[in-house]
């Protein structure tokens, strides 16, 4: 592998009016990575992958593609190409026509083109509605006829914009082992925009997770899900129990703020002998059935409310009902410290 | 909803008199061309296809129609033109007084022809020193033929948004590629609809052509309003004027359902 960045970013930033969109972004993206830019909506995550495909130029600050500076580039003068969030497929073209346009405005001749466009609508198995029209198709059709467009020119990044955002469910955790695979097969860098943790812990190699304009974590799925390093990435990346300085020192004599991970707390029945570094009682306040596990809400004493997850095995048993006293208990270790 | 007998009729009724009022007219201007009256008397004495023949046959008429179909085709093009730049300047970039320089562009239909005619024969003749003609009568009929095309293909940017010329470029098409290939086939009807209308705008207007065109240009309009009274002449005008409705109804019931599609 080379060491030059697929992708690198150096101090981008983005202001419209007295808005700053994007504030001094800086992040090298490795060739074949599956890179997912995390954050909720206005975070400028959508902003930066705007500027990297061209349609946005930065206030200040480069974009490289592979060690050339691109930054005053115009869209179709980058070897990127995006998956739009609406699809934007071309209504008045088929859906070969669609994909084949990239060919064809590179002058590719009729038939060439054509083949190349067949097989990428293989890769995503709609050969067979090459002559439909995008209106005929459902959204996950449209989507896959979107990606295809994309890959068939061979792009060294693909961009893709909250592409699942308007799948349903099912056809979301679809077509995310799809994009997987296709990412794997390819073996080209993916730049992934979502708000859904979820997408980013599963889809990501590396994610940034986005807030106010910067980069305010990156690392692994599994770096920044053990280890968020604020209040904020633990709250956004998963769901965490969250205890202030203080609240930390008063409950069980902590230093700093920190969080923990609900699947970390054990709750035992009042009175019971501490298996753990930390007990605290507290009074169950809700309990939500969610399948697999149950999420239990506890009022601990002095008024923090934890929630703690448990598994819904058959062993374990004990069903905690509103108003049970109980013990929450939970190990130092499991314990992040935030900053 | 659920009307009462009673109401349905007084409806009925209410509509049937509207529409004869609007269309019982045109009927008897049809009905007239054919009339071997020479003064339009009612009822008709008979009927005849003379009036037909001598239409089609007379200089002065043939001479509006050609003047009315020029007209109204080159200031169509000169719209088209005008209207689809002014509606991407006005879509697609942000300046200074862009609300004031969209209300300027949509003001001359809304203005009263007359004051449009005096300011524009004013301006042609005494600050310019053009002769009137063909030329000003075309420039002027431009001025509110602009509005149709600019306001129709400015609703189908607004509502097409930019990611579709995005996607293009995104691709690697340059501006002139995705022009060819993608805004304009966006576009296309929404011309087709805007010029439809501004022909037929121009091809029966009078307030304006009347203080534009000088005396040596004639119009349909302006032949018809200068031959209506004089004797002889009156079967005629009812010839041209069935011309008229015809070849106006034609390019509003296009645009119409043009518009219709769109919708879809």
């Amino acid at each position: 592998m080379s060491s030059t960045p697929a992708i690198r970013l150096t101090g981008l930033t983005k202001s419209f009016g007295a808005v700053t969109a994007v504030d001094q972004v800086n992040l090298d993206v490795a060739e074949g990575e599956f890179f997912s830019m995390l954050g909720p909506s206005g975070s400028g995550k959508t902003t930066v992958l705007r500027m990297i495909a061209g349609f946005e130029q930065p206030t200040s600050g480069t974009v490289e593609l592979f060690g050339n500076d691109v930054t005053a580039a115009a869209p179709f003068d980058r070897d990127v190409n995006t998956v739009f969030q609406d699809y934007a497929l071309f209504p008045h073209m088929t859906v070969l026509e669609n994909v084949a346009y990239g060919l064809r405005v590179r002058g590719m001749n009729k038939a060439d083109r054509t083949a190349r466009a067949t097989e990428a609508l293989e890769m995503v198995r709609l050969a067979k509605y090459g002559d439909r029209k995008p209106t005929q198709l459902s959204g996950g059709q449209r989507q896959r006829v979107a990606l295809a467009r994309a890959i068939v020119v061979q792009p060294k990044v693909l961009l893709l914009d909250e592409p699942l955002g308007a799948l349903d469910l099912k056809l979301r955790e679809q077509m995310q082992v799809e994009l997987k695979e296709i990412q794997r097969k390819l073996g080209i860098t993916f730049i992934f925009v979502t708000h859904d943790q979820e997408e980013a812990l599963t889809l990501s190699d590396r994610i940034a997770v986005f807030n106010d304009g910067g980069i305010v974590q990156l690392g692994t799925a599994e770096e920044v899900y053990r280890a968020p390093n604020s209040e904020f990435v633990a709250n956004f990346v998963g769901t965490s129990n969250v205890f202030s300085a203080e609240q930390s020192a008063a409950l069980f004599a902590g230093t700093s703020a920190c969080s923990i991970r609900p699947e970390k707390i054990v709750l035992a029945p009042a009175g019971s002998t501490a298996a753990h570094d930390i007990s605290i009682p507290g009074v169950v306040a809700e309990t939500i059935f969610l399948g697999a596990s149950t999420r239990v809400v506890v009022d601990l004493e002095g008024g923090k409310r934890v929630s703690a997850l448990e598994p819904n095995d058959d062993e374990a048993g004990i069903a905690h009902t509103r108003g049970d006293s109980v013990v929450v208990g939970f190990n130092r270790s499991s314990l992040v410290t935030l900053h | 909803m659920r009307l009462t007998r009673t109401s349905r009729v007084l409806l009925v009724a209410a509509t049937t008199l509207t529409l004869a009022f609007i269309y019982v007219p045109l009927l008897i201007v049809l009905l007239n061309s054919f009339s071997t009256s020479q003064s339009l008397s009612w009822p008709p004495p008979g009927f005849t296809l003379e009036w037909w023949g001598r239409a089609f046959a007379s200089e002065g008429a043939m001479n509006a129609v050609g003047a009315s179909i020029t007209v109204a085709l080159a200031s169509t093009a000169i719209a088209l033109v005008l209207g689809t730049a002014l509606s991407f300047a006005l879509n697609r970039f942000e300046f200074f007084g862009k609300s004031t320089v969209n209300l300027l562009v949509v003001l001359p239909i809304a203005l009263p022809g007359i004051v449009t005619g005096i300011a524009l024969n004013n301006a042609f003749r005494t600050m310019m020193g053009l002769q009137l003609g063909m030329l000003t009568l075309i420039v002027a009929h431009a001025t509110f033929c602009v509005v149709t095309v600019f306001n129709n293909v400015i609703a189908r940017l607004r509502r097409m948004g930019t990611s579709l010329e995005e996607a293009s470029a995104d691709l690697g098409a340059g501006l002139w590629t995705t022009f060819r290939l993608v805004t304009f086939p966006q576009i296309k009807s929404a011309l087709f609809a805007g010029g439809l209308l501004a022909f037929a705008l121009s091809f029966d207007e009078i307030i304006v052509t009347t203080f534009t065109a000088g005396s040596g240009v004639q119009t349909l309009p302006i032949f018809i309003l200068d031959n209506m009274f004089r004797p002889n002449q009156a079967p005629i005008v009812a010839v041209i004027a069935v011309v008229m409705i015809v070849v106006s109804l034609v390019p509003i019931y296009f645009a119409q359902r043009l518009a219709g599609d769109d919708k879809r």
